[in-house]
């Protein structure tokens, strides 16, 4: 053992790692300095962050937020900042706030809208999250009847009737369905239909001079603001996957005659922008109508935007249709589904997961495109904001006004697109 | 043994129609058809009654009579003499200059956004997160809106130019001005130009034509040399050197062309109350083509990051593995996967941005729809042809470049089985 030189029998205690190799400096050397050209972009971007944050900072620092006229905010601001200096005069917010939101809505009834809102978001809970009570799905399902009695006013027994003819196409279905089965589901498809036609406002005429209840009775006109946009908006987003759904089935289609119309459908009102369609309704719909007919606007404008944005829906799920293998049809088919079986229990669960964010971002799109009702001379918060520009006291003003409606539909569309990646990873099945 | 059933008779009972699914679906298809002839014919008939209601008639005849108003941006001759069908052209080229533009600068900032968002700095790629996620979840109309009013009130007025001591000044060497009446560029003149072609409805400058050609003769010459250098290089096994001869013949035809029509640029120049010379481009055009090229230009961009992310990291190494050099790897390998994930819904947005161009009616740039389907439409008072028509155009524009992508589509299809 004499001849060994020398063994260690200790083991060192570790050294630390390099100051460069640790920590922020290590994370900036890897993801800011990685090398030249990304040390230049890298510069750029914090003088672009530079710029920004010294041009705006010190404007929004200066805001004011009570004045009357863009003059007298001008003159706040520089008799408490100096002369030349410039702020936000957020002021015309604060004065206008309520218009931009609910348009020319009757100031004392403010409340109406509120609660619309608020029930909205108690309606959208089952839908959207799997967590809170099932039982409250059929709030949901009541709420367009609700919302719709709640905004325009009226006697509540309208909707309380329009309501009952589901319950009469069950009654009509259950009646008949022993009889004969096709019998029973055209007898459910045609019950309600002849009820609306003749039996509803009679009812409900009879159900107001017996139960007198309604509220304060508001024209489509006195819409206006934000309240328009979820108005339409929430309408055409309800409507139109459902309506997209089917046209996209129909394209899929192995009867000619449908799946033509329904490639012509899609494929002509894509093919055209929003704004001619909106023309069209607010110009030419009486053209088309038996003569005398009279039909509210704000329903023309949903009609249009849920077929404009049902036609993009339908190519969003056709999408997920192509998606699938082929072999789940097949699977369905060997089980002894008929069609709308399998498409309810096999097809269209896996489709529309694949077109979740085709679908989320229609949804996104067809909220913006609602301020291209302002062209139509509807008064949405954008055209709210022209008049308030036109208007001799803040004339001369911009910034703030843009800022405060983009953000008002930034709060609406960011939290949808969040949610769209929030259900994507929800129902990822795959491991990969 | 299983006793064989008859083959079923012919005795056809009216329930099969329903039942018997050789049948259920002619059933199915002629209600269909019929309702929906019916439809039609209740739509067309409510049409007629109200037409002549109004006493009005359904004619196209309109389109040959004087317009009668101005237009004050055209890309083609025109007057308030001229017909409005000739107005409908110059709103139509208008749309269609105005989208080209759109396309070209949202393709340039949407692959630069695309790329930056997927950069490791993180600095870089957050702003550009921020970029995209504010741009694209506020409406359009309002960009268009902001960036017009920031276009005609914060920018300087044309007197500021004045003076010995101007508080604005003309950038990019003295040759563009942006005012609040619009931007003012330099405008391409010719001393000796060749004057215009009479094409029957259109006049085309003979000057253009003359580069186009020259152009379109100096990059066939260019192709001519580098095919004949391969030719030779086949053969021979040594590429010659061509570089000096592909400078020449890109180079010496269009300088001569440049010389021999005596091409300047006419500068815009500060005369009285205005900028004279040179070209204007109004603050509407400069707030539509902005505004729409920075939000489509965010479309694009998560295109870009989505082709480029879903082609596999192993590729690449593949492709480095066989000797390729990183740059041909890019070019040979990754590129052509990458753009047939990117280039179908890149078509589309250029689809959008073409029929997004009709908002123009937020700020009054003279497209199609406000020639067309405004000031021609209310002076005729002919709205059911004017609207007819204009989404007949929109139309026949969108399924062209359906058309054409579906001809690209399916030359980059995957040839498989």
């Amino acid at each position: 053992m004499a001849d060994t030189a020398f063994v260690r029998d200790k083991m060192l205690a570790p050294q630390k790692a390099p100051s460069s190799e640790v920590g922020a400096l290590r994370w900036m050397r890897e993801n800011l300095f990685s090398g030249p050209l990304n040390t230049i972009l890298t510069l750029a971007a914090l003088y672009f962050v530079y710029v920004i944050v010294a041009t705006i900072g010190p404007w929004l620092s200066r805001s004011v937020w009570n004045a009357s006229t863009l003059q007298e905010c001008r003159a706040i601001v520089e008799a408490s900042f100096g002369e030349g200096k410039k702020g936000a005069c957020f002021a015309v917010i604060n004065e206008r706030w309520q218009q931009i939101i609910f348009g020319f809505y009757p100031r004392d009834l403010y409340w109406r809208p509120t609660l619309t809102m608020v029930l909205m978001l108690v309606a959208l809970g089952p839908v959207l999250f799997t967590w809170v009570p099932r039982k409250l799905l059929w709030f949901s399902f009541a709420f367009p009847a609700v919302a719709f009695w709640l905004l325009w006013g009226g006697t509540v027994w309208l909707p309380v009737a329009i309501l009952l003819a589901f319950g009469v196409a069950y009654a009509a279905y259950r009646v008949l369905t022993p009889v004969n089965g096709l019998l029973g589901i055209v007898a459910a498809i045609i019950a309600p239909i002849l009820y609306w036609l003749y039996l509803c406002a009679p009812l409900a005429n009879v159900l107001e001079t017996a139960l007198p209840f309604g509220l304060r009775t508001l024209q489509s006109h006195e819409f206006g603001g934000f309240l328009l946009s979820s108005v339409i908006g929430v309408s055409g987003i309800a409507f139109s996957l459902p309506l997209g759904i089917l046209l996209a089935l129909g394209r899929q289609s192995d009867l000619f005659v449908v799946k033509t119309t329904c490639v012509a459908f899609i494929e002509g009102f894509r093919g055209v922008p929003l704004i001619t369609l909106l023309f069209v309704a607010s110009l030419l719909l009486n053209y088309f109508l038996p003569p005398g007919t009279e039909f509210d606007v704000i329903l023309r404008v949903i009609i249009m935007v849920t077929i404009f944005s049902a036609a993009y829906m339908a190519e969003v799920v056709r999408g997920g249709l192509a998606a699938l293998p082929r072999g789940q049809y097949e699977a369905a088919d060997a089980l002894g589904l008929d069609y709308w079986q399998a498409q309810r229990l096999i097809i269209m669960p896996q489709a529309l997961k694949v077109s979740i964010p085709g679908i989320v971002g229609n949804f996104i799109g067809l909220f913006k495109d609602t301020t291209l009702v302002s062209f139509i001379s509807l008064q949405d918060p954008l055209q709210l904001v022209a008049s308030i520009r036109a208007n001799q006291e803040w004339n001369g003003i911009y910034w703030e006004l843009f800022i405060f409606v983009g953000l008002l539909f930034f709060a609406f569309c960011f939290p949808m697109s969040r949610y769209s990646m929030y259900l994507e990873r929800k129902l990822k099945t795959d491991h990969r | 043994m299983s006793t064989a059933v008859d083959a079923p008779g012919s005795n056809f009972r009216l329930g099969m129609l329903i039942y018997d699914t050789r049948y259920r679906s002619l059933t199915i298809q002629v209600v269909f058809l019929a309702l929906l002839i019916a439809f039609f014919v209740w739509l067309v008939d409510n049409t007629i009654h109200n037409l002549s209601l109004k006493g009005k008639d359904f004619d196209f005849g309109f389109l040959f009579v004087r317009a009668g108003y101005d237009i004050n941006q055209t890309l083609v001759e025109y007057t308030n003499d001229s017909t409005h069908g000739r107005a409908l052209v110059v709103g139509l080229l208008n749309t269609l200059f105005l989208a080209f533009l759109c396309c070209v600068l949202a393709t340039i900032i949407g692959l630069i956004a695309g790329v930056l968002r997927l950069s490791k700095n993180w600095i870089v790629s957050r702003l550009m997160a921020i970029y995209i996620e504010t741009v694209r979840n506020v409406p359009v109309v309002l960009w268009i809106v902001l960036v017009n009013a920031i276009m005609s009130i914060s920018m300087p007025e044309p007197k500021e130019f004045r003076g010995e001591n101007p508080s604005a000044s003309m950038i990019l060497f003295d040759s563009v001005a942006v005012t609040n009446r619009g931007v003012y560029l330099p405008e391409p003149l010719f001393e000796h130009g060749m004057g215009s072609l009479q094409l029957g409805y259109f006049s085309v400058s003979l000057n253009l034509l003359a580069i186009l050609a020259v152009i379109i003769g100096s990059v066939w010459g260019y192709r001519r040399i580098q095919a004949s250098a391969t030719k030779v290089q086949h053969v021979t096994g040594v590429r010659p050197v061509t570089w000096w001869k592909s400078v020449l013949i890109i180079t010496v035809p269009i300088v001569a062309l440049k010389f021999a029509l005596g091409f300047h640029l006419g500068y815009p120049e500060l005369k009285g109350f205005n900028f004279n010379g040179g070209l204007q481009a109004r603050n509407s055009l400069i707030a539509m083509w902005i505004a729409l090229s920075v939000y489509s230009a965010t479309y694009i961009a998560e295109n870009v990051r989505a082709g480029v992310m879903a082609i596999s990291r192993g590729q690449t190494e593949a492709a480095l593995a066989l000797g390729l050099r990183s740059g041909l790897a890019l070019r040979l390998v990754v590129l052509p996967q990458a753009l047939r994930l990117i280039v179908p819904p890149l078509i589309s947005q250029y689809l959008s941005i073409t029929k997004n161009t009709s908002l123009a009616i937020a700020v009054g740039y003279m497209d199609l729809r406000s020639t067309l389907g405004g000031i021609t439409m209310n002076q005729t008072g002919r709205e059911m042809e004017s609207m007819l028509l204009l989404m007949g155009i929109y139309l026949t524009i969108s399924l062209i470049i359906s058309a054409l992508m579906n001809v690209y589509n399916k030359s980059i299809a995957l040839k498989e089985r």
